[in-house]
């Protein structure tokens, strides 16, 4: 529960230990299980024909791209939870998610796929976090609350809309859909643009976390000890905003990872966004690689949609470390 | 040694048309009580003299520079404010909670020191909580939690104190701990602006009073000057008795 002074190179390596187990699990795993020394031989590029593509053109990037959704929503939940104070709040609740959403199933309908399917939901996540940023905004003042009712009001206007769109699409469109709304990686091309803007970001946020410990405490304390209150909420929003999209671009709106993850961390770790901040990029991204490779392997052929996978997941592990905390 | 000035100063309360243009010089060494019934405006005034608030016209000044052309840092390093309303949606440890006061002082970059930490320890130790610094904030009581503000603020060591009822939910050892407390940072140059309720504090730790009436109206001076039957009388339009107790005043309402 509690940190040293400063001591927080050990759980973050540990959960960099975790990641890396996650991922070699990741890898090994599949239609063709591959051994230790397989994929040692592999890693040296000796390995089969057959085994090296799998793991550098099939497992690899799939996994990099799990963590780095994982990771992305982690961070861009912590973020909207400092932001809006409130424990609630994940990277979907201000209605990014349906945004992005309509944009991807607009794209399917229509007939569209691939790389116009990621395009679109990236365009609707924007579209839809300027909406609610103008709207939030609106005349006179802006609160944390406002910003969240607005959010909450505009989230559910997308969710009718999805539902509509999914009432008018054609039978054969709707598993398609289906899998993208709750989550699918198979979408995912490649891993370097997520991953990278996860780096970026945990680099961005080092000389932050203290500005955001401050900012916990609500606005009035943040101002009174020298923090510029406005410019840095806009700019969370905004990066939080931004985090989110990229995730949802790739794999679509996985539910989940984003509200549990952060609290997960805070209840093992305290509330220090020094460290949470990194930690939820690591154990965000191991429990979608996780949770990826689970929804690949349990019915194999079939595919699991991996946001189930994520709530199987996460729901008892978070149910257990509440209870066990006071 | 840092003085706070006001010219002209008319804070913004919602609804109120006008009030007393405030011309204030809060010297170092100095302790202020302001007073007023609910709705005055004393935590708005409060709230402006820290630049958290913009005021309807005039201006206040740190050290004759306006308030409004530092930046919130800056401030930060001159001034502090206990709150009198305080949010902890996310549980932070006492010493944790009381290390933020370091704030203003440490770069993007750095972390706090051992310096640092033994600041915020003698602050826990002056306050009566050092044997909570491990607990949550949000499992402590409403009087441990006051405490728990004003160790941040004398962790964060400002010249100039801004505290909204101090002595809000402390028992009364600890009201009159606060009080002694406050009166030892004046004696060591540094300058206290409190809003009270209890008048006979008031009357036993301030040497400045101001006035404030729900009308906008102030007046403010010297406590022996301003701290009177009538006027408090007046004030808050409520029958008051003073008895003397040790040479001192104490007003009972009646």
């Amino acid at each position: 529960m509690r940190q040293g002074r400063g001591h927080s190179s050990m759980p973050l390596g540990l959960l960099a230990l975790a990641a890396l187990i996650a991922l070699l699990f990741a890898i090994s795993m599949g239609s063709a299980s591959l051994s230790t020394a397989q994929l040692w031989a592999v890693a040296q590029g000796q390995g089969e024909l057959l085994a090296s593509t799998l793991v550098w053109e099939l497992r690899l990037p799939r996994a990099l791209s799990a963590f780095a959704v994982g990771g992305l929503l982690a961070v861009a939940g912590a973020l909207m939870q400092v932001l809006l104070r409130n424990p609630l709040a994940d990277p979907y609740v201000l209605g990014l998610s349906g945004g992005a959403s309509i944009g991807a199933l607009a794209a399917m309908l229509v007939g569209l796929g691939g790389f116009f399917v990621s395009g679109a939901a990236f365009i609707g996540a924007l579209f839809s976090t300027l909406l609610v940023f103008g709207l939030a905004h609106g005349r006179g003042g802006w609160s944390p609350a406002r910003l969240l009712l607005t959010g909450i009001v505009v989230a559910s206007g997308w969710g009718a809309v999805i539902t509509l769109i999914l009432a008018m699409s054609p039978a054969e469109r709707l598993p398609g859909m289906l899998y993208w709304l709750m989550g699918d990686l198979s979408y995912a091309r490649t891993p370097w643009p997520p991953l990278l803007l996860l780096i970026a970001v945990c680099l961005l946020l080092v000389p932050l976390g203290r500005s955001l410990n401050v900012l916990a405490r609500g606005a009035p304390q943040a101002a009174a000890l020298g923090v510029n209150v406005r410019p840095m909420e806009w700019g969370i929003y905004i990066l939080a905003s931004l985090l989110t999209a990229a995730a949802v671009t790739t794999a679509g709106s996985i539910g989940f990872v984003g509200l549990v993850v952060p609290h997960m961390l805070r209840l093992l770790l305290g509330n220090d966004q020094r460290l949470i901040l990194p930690a939820c990029a690591l154990a965000g991204g191991t429990l979608l690689v996780l949770a990826d490779t689970l929804a690949r392997t349990m019915i194999a052929p079939e595919q699991l949609p991996v946001g189930v996978i994520t709530a199987l997941l996460g729901v008892p592990t978070f149910l257990f470390l509440l209870h066990r905390s006071r | 040694m840092t003085i706070l000035t006001t010219q002209q100063l008319v804070i913004d309360v919602p609804n109120r048309l006008s009030g007393t243009p405030l011309n204030l010089t809060i010297q170092p060494g100095q302790v202020w009580g302001v007073l007023g019934p609910n709705g005055a405006g004393k935590s708005t005034l409060l709230h402006t003299l820290a630049g958290l608030r913009a005021p309807r016209s005039g201006s206040v000044y740190l050290d004759e520079v306006p308030l409004a052309k530092l930046r919130r840092r800056q401030v930060a390093q001159a001034l502090g404010v206990v709150f009198q309303e305080r949010m902890d949606s996310f549980p932070a440890t006492v010493l944790e909670t009381a290390l933020i006061g370091r704030h203003p002082f440490l770069s993007a970059w750095q972390r706090e020191n051992s310096a640092d930490y033994t600041l915020a320890e003698q602050a826990l130790a002056c306050l009566d909580i050092a044997s909570l610094s491990e607990r949550l904030v949000n499992t402590l009581s409403g009087g441990e939690r006051q405490r728990v503000a004003l160790a941040t603020v004398l962790t964060q060591d400002p010249a100039i104190w801004l505290a909204d009822e101090p002595t809000n939910h402390l028992d009364l050892h600890h009201q009159s701990a606060v009080m002694e407390l406050m009166a030892e940072q004046a004696k060591q140059g540094k300058s206290v602006v409190m809003c009270l309720h209890d008048l006979n504090l008031a009357a036993r730790w301030c040497d400045q009073i101001l006035l404030l009436y729900p009308n906008g109206e102030a007046k403010w001076g010297p406590r022996e000057r301003l701290l009177t039957a009538g006027r408090l009388e007046a004030l808050y339009r409520q029958r008051l008795t003073v008895v003397e107790v040790n040479g001192a005043p104490v007003f009972v309402p009646i």
